[in-house]
């Protein structure tokens, strides 16, 4: 049944959905360290290399089931994150940026120079073993995502990430342990970046390392802080939107980019907050259903 | 397109080998002139870098594509109009000026109180409209200076090879920084650059025209980066739109490198990423060459977390 059911979608329109899934995923993770902890990270395509190289060596030499190993490149990208989020997330603000942006550009052109990954000819990359359509696994996978975003969200754990985002001193001296819990949003962060680029190879079939470079990391960070940074439906929104917005614009041909560059500066001087920033959407969304009365000012927290 | 791209590294890449294949003994000397020609071009982009942060906080991505701007405004004039080549960087620089400013004013002025992300965001946006911009005008084959642009002849001083264009390379790069460095710490509106830098809204209660100090600040970095584009353009022969996207982002790291913020921190950043990098290549490590730039940073920021110059924050509650 769900086999008819997808093969009843449009397969242009099936590709375009499966993309946005991935990007759903890539930009949901890098909104837990950049959105929540408040952490600018430049280069989330490192992550996502390491996850889509890992998964397809996993696929190619081992074969295990497929949920084996997005799981599998998904661990393997935590614990890269891990080890080099232990040094590098002491520095601060832009020399920590900088610092993401240099590990990336490393991790690319070593990967352009490994036996293993086949040098500059990339990988290609089996389809994956599984039981289940690769549309309905980056269905399923986006909606762990999400719930599992929202879950860290209004977690312990996810208040002290934002009590780190808004004030690095005051969550210290509250007994927040900065440095443990920003390596932990690191490595999670990672996590899904890795699954989103298992996922991706195994969509595309066909992975190389120079398709992981600096544009891919800013389109990450494009879509989390156009939809509104550390909100959840802003980072769904600007997935959808940046994913798709190539497609649209397709029909302009070669002013594509052109008018993809002019959209994302007009976007951000008329929302500098990103579409969704500053917006409850939660509360929105019972008010628009008549659940919660209209107060002009909205309701404190813990009141 | 992608063929063309490694048509232009080949470029490069030869230019590092026809240095390789020296003496071992003059070796030193020889990469070590190599290094400050490429390091001193790094420090010329890699000053605009710094300059705008050190003013407003932002990381202002657009400025590789600045630089590439006006390494194509030099081609053109040159290439086309036929002018001297000093002349047509002049011109480059005035060019990239009114650019830097256009920029300044359009993408990032209605978003200097909102969230630095935000800002950051459009300065994205405006490199890929600029590139991709180049991309429609000049297409994706990288263009080359025409031959009789800047004659150049080999010089031997010692056991090395000093080519002239690499002196040029040198000269032009001191002698903006010279200027630079007098207009910041002579003039009035040096003076008042400094200032802003210091504290942007006490400079404002102060009376300093703030925004055309920021205008200002864009055009000298701007200036700076087309002079920088022209004579990376002559030195690899090779001008591309995205050439400036590689340049920027090593550019970038050495301003970090030496500290953001402080202007000899860029000159020296750029200076010691160019140098490394030239023998990070002469050591065999060329096909690594894009990473030992990082890699430095990287290393340097561990040891160093506010760069070789920069100022230590003091974090205050």
């Amino acid at each position: 049944m769900l086999e008819g059911l997808i093969n009843s979608i449009d397969p242009y329109i099936l590709q375009i959905l499966v993309n946005i899934g991935i990007a759903v995923i890539l930009a949901l993770g890098l909104n837990v360290i950049t959105g929540m902890t408040g952490q600018l990270a430049l280069g989330h395509a490192a992550f996502m290399s390491i996850g889509a190289f890992s998964g397809a060596l996993l696929s190619l030499k081992t074969g295990v089931p497929f949920s084996i190993n997005l799981l599998l490149s998904g661990t393997v990208t935590a614990a890269a994150a891990a080890v080099i989020g232990w040094p590098i997330l002491r520095l601060t603000g832009d020399y920590l940026a900088i610092c993401t942006l240099a590990f990336a550009e490393i991790v690319k052109v070593c990967l352009l120079n490994l036996e293993i990954t086949n040098k500059a000819l990339g990988l290609s990359v089996p389809p994956p073993r599984s039981p289940l359509p690769m549309p309905l696994t980056v269905l399923i996978c986006v909606c762990l995502a999400i719930v599992a975003s929202a879950f860290i969200a209004n977690s312990r754990f996810g208040r002290a990430l934002t009590a780190i985002r808004d004030d690095e001193i005051a969550a210290e001296s509250m007994g927040i342990n900065c440095a443990r819990y920003k390596v932990q949003s690191f490595a999670i962060s990672a996590f899904m970046a890795g699954v989103g680029g298992s996922l991706y190879a195994h969509f595309l079939g066909y992975i190389n390392p120079s398709d992981f470079g600096f544009h891919k990391s800013v389109d990450m960070l494009c879509m989390v802080v156009l939809g509104g940074l550390g909100s959840i439906p802003g980072a769904l929104l600007g997935a959808a939107l940046l994913s798709a917005a190539p497609e649209f614009l397709r029909f302009m041909a070669q002013y594509r980019m052109l008018v993809y560059g002019a959209l994302l500066v007009s976007l951000m001087v008329f929302r500098p907050n990103g579409l969704l920033g500053g917006v409850d959407s939660a509360a929105m969304l019972l008010r628009k259903l008549g659940l919660r009365r209209r107060c002009a000012l909205p309701p404190r927290e813990g009141s | 397109m992608r063929l063309q791209y490694y048509a232009s590294r080949d470029k490069q890449q030869r230019f590092f080998t026809d240095f390789r294949q020296s003496g071992a003994d003059s070796m030193f000397l020889q990469q070590l002139i190599n290094g400050i020609a490429l390091g001193s071009t790094y420090a010329l982009i890699a000053l605009g870098y710094t300059m705008v942060y050190g003013i407003i906080t932002l990381i202002n991505f657009a400025h590789g594509e600045i630089f590439m701007a006006g390494a194509f405004v030099g081609l053109l004039l040159v290439g086309v109009f036929k002018l001297n080549v000093f002349l047509a960087m002049g011109c480059a620089m005035l060019f990239c000026m009114a650019l830097g400013v256009v920029i300044e004013f359009v993408a990032y002025r209605p978003l200097r109180r909102s969230s630095r992300l935000s800002a950051l965001i459009s300065a994205i946006g405006v490199s890929i409209f600029l590139s991709s911009l180049a991309l429609m005008i000049f297409g994706a084959n990288a263009k080359a200076f025409p031959e009789q642009a800047f004659p150049v002849q080999q010089i031997r001083i010692g056991n090395a090879d000093i080519s002239t264009l690499q002196i040029l390379i040198i000269a032009v790069s001191a002698a903006l920084m010279v200027t630079l460095e007098f207009i910041v710490q002579k003039t009035r509106i040096g003076k008042a650059m400094r200032a802003t830098s210091e504290d942007y809204n006490t400079a404002a209660l102060m009376g300093i025209n703030v925004n055309r100090v920021i205008s200002f600040t864009f055009a000298l970095g701007s200036a700076l980066a087309a002079a920088g584009g022209v004579l990376v353009g002559l030195l690899f022969n090779a001008v591309s739109f995205n050439m400036g996207l590689m340049a920027g982002l090593k550019a970038f790291a050495a301003a970090v490198l030496g500290g953001i913020g402080s202007i000899p921190g860029a000159m020296l950043g750029g200076l010691v990423l160019g140098v490394t990098e030239v023998f990070g290549v002469a050591l065999g490590y060329s096909s690594y060459r894009d990473a030992i730039a990082f890699a430095i940073l990287v290393l340097v920021l561990l040891v160093r977390p506010t760069g070789l110059l920069g100022e230590k924050m003091q974090n205050k509650v």
